[in-house]
């Protein structure tokens, strides 16, 4: 087990040594890696009875607890074979997308970084590992947004995206940091079991609140959404994997997983209703004015996102099973789309859905592929989407108070989704091949396969749907509510208002398509209301603290020395002020004092004179010289006091930087010989007086 | 004459502070210097004053009989006098080669780290 989650990052780490071997041809060679994981982890299927995981622990930090022990139940193995099974055609694809690019090694690194860091995140049990892997996909996935790194563009996006998602990860560790120390074990199976003691403690809210604010960073949900579309401007094969059918879905994971340990509240429940209802229909709506077809699936993928956000806000046993079959549904048509778009993008220059049409005519399989996942994203029998959709609305229906509104919502995002994925799906290959697209050919099998695979998945499951149920859903939805009642999952539930609902969806959503066209008003409205977007308020933000960041810094570096000591000595006499006025009795014990002979008092009053002449001189020599004097007198006072050994140190080491001082001084301006001789003078009526007193 | 070298020791103080506020770079270390100098004579006077007793143990004896001043402070004092003739000597190599580099020990033109364009 240990093996399996650390082998993306063993593979990640060997690739720069074989990085040229890597580069050529042999490049398909690193899918085995990810078909070697799903393989491992299919295998693990029948070992999952409905009400079992596997545990499996090794020691990290044993002083602080925290191990790296990883549980397989239902929802992290759905999720692992997501990421792997996906992961298999992603860097099949890849292999041919990125062809001869220059730094292929270096992707496949960030690749498997990622799928590690992934695997890691939703197979861990401890919270702090799960931390680690979380914070390092959300690194890995920097990295491939910023691969283009030429492009500033892209590595706009990279920060912003690392921005977003990393502050994210802090207020995960702040969730992680209170949920640990409340529950008092870092293991989230044994946190299953103190769930009503959290859920009444006062940190409750902090809790969700920070947990809330970590997943909707991860999974784009409003307003924290605007890093995704961004992120787009990474390779395509990134688009797919990361960014629509797995690393997004990280959040989501976050909250299934901790929804028996903290779901079933009103707060709970509520924001996520209220989060994910308005992210989904303002990110539907959104996709729909795009022209861009990755732009489209971006704000297509924040639209489901919220989807399953709200599923899970709705809490119940079927709404979690829809959330679960969603998840899968989404994952297929998705990954397919993108893959698509990438292909089109590839072979043709261009992504304009304006500009692209009759592409069937030159690359038929890629044609079956968006076909196949319109069909899907659409809801349309007999694909899986169509089943997952009719979970939707069973579940919305069936929801205690606002059944109507929530329908209502799921309905409409349902009708803009399904605009946007013909839009994204369709519309590049219908119609009448432009004389502009003629060249274009059907690329080689590793690129058009992929999306293939994913979209007759869909359309077999959509027909065997229990293929799902029993291995693998029933588990995950046992993990989610351990008293699940068993289900059925079917394609056709015969004639009912489910059903009515999705031939509304589906009329809808056609019939949008046949009349609608935006317009260059409704950009206009868009551009307007893009000033109040939260990206745009990010921005602002990022530049006056920016602005503020450098006034800030102007004020206290502003270059000055005597500003800088002025403040220290400032804070450091007011703070021995207020200690010795609170504190400290001052008093002067005036019998012990020792008495005063004249010779003390006339080295004294020298060197009282001297301090005053070195202060107010402007000379320089003459501030050296009155620095001499000092050095003499406290020369002498040692003598007085019974330091000889200081005396004499002193009385070297003084002489020796006066004449260091005068050396050097030589050479600058300002320097009359009479300064120059006076001090001599002083200096050499000092020696005298040393070498009088120096006996006694 | 404690209480004089109190005073001593505040007069150094600040001198030495006002000193190194100066635009020049020489007064800065000059202040720098008369800083340490009102530092050990502080140190000096916390050990205790003792006339005319210096804590060396006579040819013959094998300990210190009588009433000596206290040795560890003037071990402190000794060790801060040489370290800070070796930064005193630093600065002042450092001041020369300003001065050549940049021709002028005015701190208020030489308050960036940054080469200036001309």
């Amino acid at each position: 087990m240990l093996l399996a989650v650390l082998s993306g990052f063993i593979v990640a780490s060997i690739i720069p040594l074989i990085g040229k071997w890597l580069k050529g041809k042999w490049s398909v060679v690193m899918t085995m890696l990810p078909l070697t994981l799903f393989v491992y982890f299919l295998s693990l299927i029948p070992s999952l009875p409905a009400d079992q995981h596997l545990l499996a622990s090794y020691n990290w930090v044993l002083t602080m607890g925290i191990n790296l022990s990883f549980l397989v139940d239902g929802l992290s193995l759905l999720f692992a074979l997501m990421i792997t099974g996906i992961g298999v055609l992603v860097f099949l694809y890849t292999s041919a997308y990125m062809k001869g690019d220059a730094y292929l090694d270096r992707f496949y690194g960030y690749l498997s970084l990622f799928m590690g860091a992934m695997l890691g995140m939703v197979l861990s049990d401890n919270i702090f590992t799960l931390f680690v892997f979380w914070e390092l996909t959300s690194i890995s996935s920097f990295f491939l947004i910023g691969y283009k790194n030429e492009s500033t563009a892209s590595r706009k996006s990279a920060l912003i995206a690392l921005a977003v998602t990393g502050l994210g990860g802090f207020f995960l560790l702040a969730a992680f940091a209170m949920l640990g120390t409340i529950a008092g074990t870092y293991s989230i199976q044994e946190m299953i079991g103190s769930g009503d003691q959290l859920k009444e403690h006062p940190a409750y809210l902090p809790i969700m609140v920070c947990l809330f604010f970590a997943a909707f960073s991860k999974s784009a949900q409003f307003p924290l959404h605007f890093w995704l579309p961004g992120a787009m401007k990474a390779p395509t094969p990134v688009s797919t994997y990361l960014h629509s059918a797995t690393m997004v879905k990280a959040g989501i994971y976050l909250l299934a997983r901790f929804t028996p340990v903290l779901g079933n509240v009103p707060e709970w429940n509520n924001t996520l209703l209220i989060v994910g209802g308005f992210t989904m229909l303002y990110a539907a709506f959104h996709a729909i004015f795009k022209k861009d077809l990755k732009e489209i699936l971006a704000y297509s993928t924040i639209s489901a996102l919220g989807m399953l956000v709200f599923l899970l806000g709705l809490g119940t046993s079927e709404a979690l099973l829809a959330m679960l079959v969603f998840i899968v549904v989404h994952a297929l048509y998705k990954a397919t789309l993108f893959l698509v778009t990438g292909i089109i993008d590839h072979q043709t220059g261009t992504r304009d859905t304006t500009v692209l049409s009759g592409l069937r005519k030159v690359m038929l399989p890629v044609a079956i592929a968006g076909g196949l996942a319109m069909l899907s994203n659409s809801g349309i029998p007999p694909t899986i989407g169509f089943v997952g959709k009719d979970l939707v609305y069973a579940s919305t229906l069936s929801s205690e108070g606002f059944a109507i509104i929530m329908t209502v919502v799921a309905v409409i995002t349902n009708i803009l989704l399904l605009y946007a994925s013909v839009l994204a799906g369709i519309k590049p290959f219908a119609g009448k091949l432009p004389s502009t697209l003629e060249n274009t050919r059907l690329p080689e099998w590793r690129l058009w396969l992929p999306p293939l695979v994913l979209g007759i998945a869909g359309l077999v499951l959509g027909f065997f749907p229990h293929i799902l149920e029993g291995g693998i859903l029933g588990p995950a939805l046992n993990a989610l509510v351990p008293s699940a009642a068993e289900f059925h999952l079917q394609l056709w539930h015969g004639f009912n208002f489910v059903l009515a609902l999705s031939a509304i969806t589906i009329a809808g959503g056609l019939l949008l398509y046949r009349f609608f066209k935006p317009g260059t008003g409704a950009s206009a409205i868009l551009a307007k209301l893009h000033k109040t977007s939260p990206e745009n308020i990010a921005h602002l933000f990022n530049r006056n603290f920016r602005v503020f960041a450098t006034r800030w810094t102007s004020v206290l570096q502003n270059g000055y020395l005597r500003i800088y000591i002025l403040t220290i000595v400032f804070f450091l006499t007011a703070l021995m002020a207020y200690k010795s006025m609170t504190k400290v009795v001052v008093s002067v014990n005036l019998n012990k004092v020792s008495p005063l002979t004249s010779t003390e008092l006339v080295v004294m009053s020298i060197l009282i004179i001297a301090i005053i002449y070195a202060v107010y001189t402007p000379s320089r020599l003459s501030a050296i010289a009155a620095m001499g004097v000092i050095g003499y007198c406290v020369c002498l006072i040692y003598v007085f006091y019974s330091a000889p050994d200081l005396a004499m140190t002193q009385f070297a080491i003084d002489t020796l930087t006066v004449i260091l001082f005068v050396l050097v001084l030589y050479r600058f301006p300002n320097t009359s010989t009479i300064q120059v001789g006076r001090s001599g003078y002083v200096t050499v009526w000092f020696h005298w007086f040393l070498d009088r007193w120096l006996p006694s | 004459m404690e209480i004089i070298l109190a005073i001593i020791v505040g007069l150094l103080y600040a001198s030495g502070i006002y000193l190194m506020l100066r635009r020049s770079l020489v007064k800065l270390v000059v202040g720098l210097v008369l800083l340490g100098n009102g530092v050990n004579l502080l140190i000096f006077l916390l050990g205790g004053l003792v006339r005319g007793k210096p804590p060396i143990i006579p040819a013959m004896d094998r300990v210190l009989g009588e009433i000596y001043a206290d040795p560890v402070p003037q071990a402190l004092i000794l060790t801060a006098i040489v370290i800070s003739f070796g930064m005193q000597s630093f600065a002042i190599v450092l001041i020369k080669r300003t001065y050549i580099v940049l021709g002028t020990d005015d701190m208020d033109e030489i308050h960036t780290t940054e080469e200036e364009d001309d």
